[in-house]
């Protein structure tokens, strides 16, 4: 089957091949069937690259060791669901899964736009034709996922208990899917630059969608990231500003700027060189994101230094700078703004600041990123920048962001005046202020950056509210239906615009947990014995005592865990237990390693001990102090050693079966000390309640809403009468 | 004014404070940064500076002490490595053979290593590969 993987791969690269030639030559002579044949050839890729995909997650799921990426990153042990998602988890797997996403939502556009954009479409497929191209051909010469084994592995290395996360399985195809997304809007803005379409808001009203979407899963997939990294990684945080996290930032900056200034092309036909030029920045940055993770270009958690897909990446960026350059020079007199601005109060100005706030935010982290290379190449050594430096800059800009997401939804356009700013604003303003005092004299004065924040988002849900109430309240007045029916129906005749609004909301509640649980967390690092406490905050943390214990899965020896019970009080009255613990995963390289040492020597991994609430949460994570455990480890393994070959194989898996419950036991007996990391955090809860609400708001604004659903029908029911029309 | 002068202006300003702002930003930047260094380059390293240090951890050199973990650092390819005193808890990846990166601040022969500055490399892009392919 991996002949007939890497056949489909090399069939996929050929038709890219052709429909780029296609496309363009259908454009150039004005050949319908050409450009048809070009839009064809993306629904070929997509179901050749379906199949080439398929034939991976089989394989994984059949743990076929044969193939070198599945030995690589699965193994028998490994559970189902995580064997599924383990193919993306490898350099080739993700590669593959980028290519599969890009021919899906490809297709997906192209087939929506069939009828539209006849001289614009071409360019735009062609573009994309040319990205699948590229990773097809990565897939093909450089990384293959078909690679075969000359000698079939009994077992695979398994996939890193790390990624045993269900976040961390649907966080790539979330970061791909938004990555992947945002090449649409950039195959569309140089078709229309080619073309000379550019002026007009057809393209843009055409991929909206897509590029809404994209700002979404890729939204999605960081908050994953986040999630997971809060969750699973034993440090605490949710966010290092690590190159990669920062990678996948900067599309979603720019993203978030774009589908912010469309709205003013759209209304009043200004800002076409701005917004051609977010897009093109977008499209750029996405592939960007996709070359620093693969490329190992910046030492980064997620990097490698031994990756051949530098240069590759380098040439295809470098190329979409020069022609996003060139073609928004040679059209400069097309993109000529239809309106100017009437009044700095008025939502195109705000709208404008915001998207100077989102680039200059997304400038901080680019600059910070590759300090490393600039530094290197001002002055010969390479540089690192770390959190402080980020935080400087981009928590001002933060709060900035925040404060504007409250007053475009409500400001007029054009031009605000006094009256209808006193109307729009009063009442937000004063309950944020209001907040504030009270916050101020709490004692949230100390820290004045978190207690801005906090002002601004309770500024955000205070307007947004006001705006709901309103709208809720004019329906009911033209209707007579009930609360919650009016809001029903206000929402479903304008989903854009109320999704909007509460994305600003959930956008606010997320900054709000950011700022309160930055500031006025208290973290921990102690080393304890049973009986000893830690206090963090207003909670007294006491190690109780050792738990350790063997888990097994379809009968093999999966992991070895060594945790402790703690025991949080507040104030003398009991809060909760928690159980964290630290997870040994057996090594599958047994180079040097005994065979009781091996149990001790792979990857090792936390499971945190997490108390979540609204108000706080309150973390913990261990790591067990083994070291006396050593010489009964080391005991063990010459005395395994000794006895290799002389006993059946049954017997010595009972024996080592003994021997590892002698150490669990000996480990509860040693009253052993551990190294506690305790945290009391405030309202971190509502990053991920923020996140949810602005996933729904996203989700609203995408739905389509009754008007499409209206002009749809109207225009099938024109296409019709007119093919009846022509055949009478 | 003619608009074609206002414009000039309007660029030279414009330029002028990009030109401002880069600079103020390459400054600042340059202040707040460390060195990117291996365990080589730390052998001429000055007592009290903070330097970022990429390498691999040492076989056999990791030991757990009272407050954190004790460890050697060496070069990605070669084998000059540098002592590393870290204190707190260590990353889930991290372990002998594998790549971190640490702030570390030299104190006398050892290099103390900066509280929550250590990153070991996710091993979910890169496997090394021991498995021979055909």
């Amino acid at each position: 089957m991996a002949t007939v993987g890497r056949a489909l791969l090399i069939l996929a690269l050929a038709v890219a091949f052709y429909g780029v030639a296609a496309s363009i030559y259908g454009a150039v002579r004005g050949r319908d069937e050409w450009i048809a044949s070009g839009r064809r050839s993306v629904y070929a890729i997509a179901a050749l690259v379906t199949g080439a995909f398929a034939i991976l997650e089989v394989a994984f799921l059949r743990s076929d060791f044969s193939f070198a990426t599945v030995a690589s990153h699965s193994s028998t042990t490994t559970p189902t669901f995580y064997k599924g998602a383990a193919a993306w988890s490898s350099q080739e797997g993700s590669l593959l899964l980028w290519l599969w996403l890009l021919s899906l939502w490809s297709s997906l556009v192209l087939f929506a736009t069939r009828r539209q954009l006849r001289r614009v479409a071409p360019y735009a497929t062609a573009v994309l034709l040319g990205f699948a191209a590229f990773f097809a051909g990565l897939l093909v010469f450089r990384e293959t996922p078909f690679e075969l084994l000359a000698v079939v592995p009994p077992e695979g290395n398994g996939l890193n208990p790390l990624l045993r996360h269900p976040s961390m399985m649907i966080h790539p195809p979330m970061l791909y899917s938004g990555y992947t997304l945002f090449t649409i809007p950039f195959a569309f803005a140089i078709g229309a630059l080619i073309t000379r379409q550019v002026g007009a808001a057809d393209w843009i009203r055409a991929t909206r969608r897509f590029a809404l979407g994209a700002w979404l899963f890729l939204g999605i997939g960081i908050l994953l990231g986040a999630r997971w990294s809060y969750a699973e990684l034993g440090w605490g945080g949710y966010w290092a500003w690590d190159p990669v996290e920062n990678a996948s930032l900067l599309p979603w900056l720019t993203g978030t700027a774009f589908i912010h200034s469309i709205m003013i092309q759209e209304k009043r036909g200004m800002l076409k060189i701005w917004n051609v030029s977010l897009v093109l920045a977008t499209g750029t940055l996405a592939i960007l994101g996709t070359f620093l993770v693969r490329s190992g270009i910046l030492d980064s958690i997620h990097a490698f230094g031994a990756s051949t897909l530098g240069v590759p990446f380098v040439i295809l960026i470098g190329i979409l700078i020069a022609s996003s350059v060139g073609l928004v020079v040679l059209r400069r007199n097309e993109l000529r703004s239809e309106n100017r601005l009437d009044s700095l109060l008025s939502r195109e100005a705000i709208f404008l600041l915001n998207n100077l706030v989102l680039v200059a935010m997304a400038f901080v982290v680019f600059w910070g990123t590759f300090w490393p290379l600039i530094a290197e190449a001002l002055t010969g050594t390479r540089r690192a920048l770390g959190p402080p430096w980020f935080d400087k800059y981009t928590v001002p800009l933060a709060i900035v962001l925040v404060l504007l997401s409250g007053i475009g939804p409500v400001i007029a356009w054009r031009k605000a005046t006094v009256s209808n700013a006193r109307r729009n604003f009063l009442l937000p303003a004063a309950a944020a202020f209001a907040l504030g005092a009270v916050l101020a004299a709490l004692g949230a004065a100390d820290r004045p950056l978190a207690l801005a924040m906090f002002v601004c988002g309770a500024f955000v849900v205070a307007s947004v509210g006001q705006e709901f109430w309103r709208g809720v309240g004019v329906r009911r007045a033209m209707t007579g239906e009930n609360p919650l029916a009016a809001l029903r129906s206000l929402v479903a005749r304008n989903r854009r615009r109320y999704g909007g609004y509460l994305v600003h909301v959930g956008m606010a509640l997320l900054f709000v947990g950011v700022a309160a649980s930055t500031a006025f967390n208290d973290a921990r690092d102690v080393r304890l014995a049973p009986g000893q406490s830690v206090r963090s905050g207003d909670y007294t943390f006491t190690y109780e005592r050792a738990t350790s214990r063997i888990s097994t899965h379809d009968g093999e020896l999966e992991k070895i865990s060594f945790g402790a019970v703690v025991d949080v009080s507040r104030d003398g009255r009991h809060v909760t237990t928690m159980r964290p613990e630290r997870g040994y995963y057996p090594s599958r390289d047994l180079r040097g390693l005994g065979p009781v040492g091996r149990f001790f020597e792979g990857e090792a991994t936390s499971e945190i001990g997490l108390d979540a609430g609204l108000r706080r949460d309150i973390w913990t994570a261990m790591t067990p102090d083994i070291r006396r455990l050593l010489p009964t480890i080391e005991e063990g393994d010459r005395v395994f050693a000794a006895a290799a070959g002389k006993l059946p194989p049954a017997l010595e898996g009972q024996a080592l079966g003994a021997a590892l419950e002698g150490i669990v036991d000996k480990y509860l007996a040693d009253r052993p000390q551990a190294t506690f990391r305790v945290i009391s955090s405030p309202l971190v809860t509502w990053i991920w309640i923020g996140s949810i609400v602005v996933f729904l708001g996203g989700l609203i604004a995408l739905w389509p809403g009754p008007d499409a659903a209206r002009r749809k029908v109207t225009a099938r029911y024109a296409a019709r009468v007119a093919e009846d029309l022509g055949r009478a | 004014m003619p608009p074609a002068r206002k414009r000039k202006i309007r660029l030279v300003v414009a330029l002028s404070a990009a030109v401002l702002l880069a600079g103020a930003l390459v400054y600042t930047s340059l202040l707040s940064s460390n060195e990117a260094v291996t365990p080589s380059d730390l052998l001429a390293a000055k007592a009290g500076a903070s330097y970022q240090l990429t390498g691999k951890v040492v076989d056999g050199s990791v030991r757990n002490t009272s407050s954190g973990v004790d460890f050697r650092v060496r070069d990605r390819e070669g084998t000059t490595a540098v002592p590393v005193t870290y204190s707190g808890a260590v990353p889930d990846p991290f372990r002998e053979g594998r790549e971190v990166i640490v702030t570390v601040r030299k104190e006398g022969a050892t290099f103390v290593g900066e509280r929550d500055s250590l990153v070991t490399k996710c091993p979910s892009k890169f496997t090394e590969d021991a498995t021979q392919r055909s």
